[in-house]
């Protein structure tokens, strides 16, 4: 394929890929199955890596090449294998209980991406990148990997909603500028790390103490 | 500058491998002095020779940060020297063991750590990396105990925080996105020296969607009102001088990152959209401060826990900080850097007096505290000093700030004055009515197996105390520079 053809489709690629982001954020809403959620999200973490790929080839950006990398080996390969390790140990495949039902939480998905992109109209017009369009998406993922945290009531999808909502934020970066600048990106890789980390040795002490996964337990702390 | 990095970072790596050792306290209070002698002298430097950057411009030091610098570092080392004997009685008590003080001294050295970066940096990117690593190590530190309740409290921390900073990443970005418009892509646009000299050509929309993200991120850290209800819980179930710390310095923090976002803001706004606009981050700021006031004194009257009350009243006073300045002007501005200062010191030296307070009671529940006057004089008078300076009466520091906050609003936002002078009465008068009894009254206490660090307490209170009764002149100037910076 010519770097002319290329230089033609990439726009159409970054929006198709911007779309199946938004799509297996969706599909993270609905997913009762802890282990196809964190295969939703490492395929996710994949688009999103070839998404940073695809825009720093258009762009001559070379770094984001970096970042995709990044994400590629973190995303789709370390995190992944470290929460399908966790749930093994932990013995959890039960469905995942919700504290709205799936139409519901999915009506209310709807509602927050038609904000996302209400709050990023503005923004995109002033963008002159490739993928300008995609940056109300970001946000819609965002908001989808938020709500997916709020209303899942074991720790597990909760982390997994942690790291999701890291997705849709590198997914802004990429497509509203050409990545964030590489010191700060190492940076935020390290804490995504080490924050899943510490999650992971948090839910074991959480399991010891309480005999379960259930963050409903952890609600004592109330103002009385 | 590089002591000052470099010494809290090492003494994280020295204590992760010798932390359980019993000299490690001692340790840890030697590497906080090292960090705060370092902090002096950096100050000296900046009071001599004014704004400096170093390492290629990776690191900024004007007399906003600098004296965040300075009391982060000197707070930081009081606490130490509390903690020793502190944690010294919490393990013969069996709350913690040696493994955990290993952590627990590693940990506090890297949140120090972080707390400089975040200050010290030039580079808001970098900012929001300290501030997550900052986020991180304290979630450690809250769990230290292991109860039900102390993981509870890190977890819901944990949760909120990290979604409140994933909003301020987003906003971050938003302003690396202005930004790249006007100063070109690469590292130089996320540059808080570069912005600032720029600010008035960044496009004022995306900086205004921008700073609400920056606001909600940071503003969860800062435990404004509706965003923090990570706050008493991880104040309450943490060990006392992770309170302190907290209370004390990680929310001045969090605080000074999203004053540093708002005068960007402020600039992109004023230059690129006159009028009823530009006075939006105030606006926003002011809104947020005062609901944090005006809840947090109400909150105030129905706690039971003697931690969870003073982690209520640190969420007032930021809340006033934060409506300083989101009123600005010099006076304004002034007014919240001193209250700044004063809230730092006095709110540490009560949580160091309600530790050893809840050490000899062995409960939190101020219920059951009680006559703490006779069984330890000094830990007494040290609660009710404090608590008396807190609450603003004179001839404390705290009473001079919060008079110049509230002469500014009656002269600047009538219409908040009163709902200030409400709040700060209620607040008094719940505060107040629960200290009085814990403090006199019979005793119902044990001896402790330790002597407790009393010094800090009363050098934080001696020094409130002068701030109150005299402002040194180049403090007061270097006060008046910062609330130039801040506008």
């Amino acid at each position: 394929m010519s770097m002319a053809t290329l230089m033609h489709y990439a726009p159409q690629v970054i929006n198709l890929l911007a779309a199946l982001l938004l799509l297996l954020a969706f599909a993270m809403l609905a997913q009762r199955r802890i282990q196809l959620l964190i295969n939703l999200f490492a395929a996710q973490g994949l688009v999103l890596a070839a998404s940073a790929a695809l825009v720093g080839l258009v762009s001559g950006q070379h770094h984001l090449f970096v970042s995709a990398g990044i994400t590629l080996v973190l995303k789709v390969v370390v995190l992944p294998l470290i929460l399908h390790w966790l749930i093994r140990r932990l013995n959890v495949k039960w469905d995942v209980e919700t504290l709205f039902n799936i139409p519901t939480t999915m009506l209310i998905g709807i509602v927050l991406v038609i904000l996302a992109f209400n709050v990023a109209q503005p923004i995109s017009l002033l963008a002159g990148t490739v993928a300008r369009s995609t940056l109300g998406i970001a946000l819609a993922a965002i908001l989808l990997a938020f709500l997916m945290m709020i209303t899942r009531s074991k720790a597990v999808p909760q982390v997994i909603g942690f790291l999701a909502m890291e997705n849709g934020l590198f997914f802004a970066a990429t497509s509203a500028t050409y990545g964030i600048p590489m010191v700060v990106e190492f940076g935020v890789a390290l804490d995504v790390l080490v924050g899943a980390l510490i999650l992971g040795i948090f839910i074991f002490q959480i399991r010891e103490r309480f005999d379960s996964l259930d963050t409903r337990h952890l609600e004592k702390l109330k103002e009385q | 500058m590089l002591a000052l990095l470099g010494s809290p970072l090492a003494g994280a790596a020295v204590l992760a491998l010798v932390g359980h050792r019993d000299r490690a306290a001692e340790l840890n209070v030697a590497f906080s002095m090292l960090t705060f002698l370092a902090a002096a002298t950096l100050t000296a430097r900046v009071i001599a020779g004014g704004a400096l950057t170093v390492l290629d411009e990776q690191f900024f030091v004007d007399s906003l940060n600098v004296f965040l610098v300075a009391l982060t570092a000197f707070v930081g080392m009081t606490t130490a020297m509390f903690s020793r004997p502190y944690m010294r009685i919490e393990r013969d008590h069996g709350r913690v063991a040696a493994g955990g003080l290993r952590l627990y001294h590693s940990m506090y050295q890297m949140f120090t750590f972080t707390m400089l970066l975040v200050l010290t940096t030039n580079n808001l990117g970098i900012m929001w990396v300290a501030m997550e690593a900052a986020t991180l190590t304290t979630v450690l530190l809250v769990a230290l105990y292991r109860t039900h309740a102390s993981l509870e409290a890190a977890w819901k921390y944990f949760i909120l925080c990290g979604v409140g900073i994933a909003q301020a990443l987003f906003g971050t970005m938003l302003v690396y996105f202005a930004a790249e418009k006007v100063l070109g892509s690469g590292t130089g646009a996320l540059l808080w020296t570069h912005l600032d000299g720029v600010k008035a050509s960044l496009e004022p929309t995306v900086m205004s969607i921008a700073f609400v993200f920056l606001l909600v991120g940071y503003g969860t850290k800062v435990g404004l009102v509706p965003l923090h209800n990570w706050l008493p819980d991880a104040h309450a179930e943490g060990p006392t001088p992770v309170s302190a710390v907290l209370s004390g310095l990680l929310l001045n923090v969090a605080l000074y990152a999203l004053v540093r976002c708002k005068v960007l803001t402020d600039g992109a706004l004023v230059s690129g959209a006159p009028g009823e606009r530009a006075a939006f981050a105030s606006r926003l700021l002011m809104g947020f401060g005062l609901l944090s006031v005006v809840v947090a004194a109400f909150f105030l009257s129905r706690q039971r826990d003697v931690k969870r009350m003073f982690a209520y009243s640190s969420v007032e006073h930021m809340g006033l900080i934060t409506f300083a300045f989101g009123m600005g002007g010099p006076v304004a501005s002034f007014a919240g850097l001193l209250h700044m200062t004063v809230h730092s010191l006095t709110k540490s030296a009560i949580f160091f007096a309600v530790g050893h307070a809840s050490q000899k009671a062995g409960t939190q529940i101020m219920d059951d505290i009680r006559g703490l006057i006779r069984s330890n004089p000094t830990v007494g008078w040290g609660l009710m000093l404090g608590t008396v300076a807190i609450l603003g009466m004179p001839p404390f520091g705290v009473f001079a700030s919060e008079f110049l906050i509230l002469t500014q609003a009656i002269a600047l936002q009538p219409w908040a004055a009163p709902i200030l002078l409400l709040s700060l009465g209620v607040a008094f008068a719940a505060v107040f009515g629960k200290v009085q009894p814990m403090v006199f009254g019979d005793s119902n206490l044990i001896r402790l197996p330790h002597q407790p660090a009393l010094v800090p307490v009363f050098s934080h209170l001696a020094i409130v105390l002068m701030l109150g009764l005299w402002t040194p002149p180049y403090l007061a100037d270097w006060y008046r520079q910062a609330a130039r910076l801040i506008g």
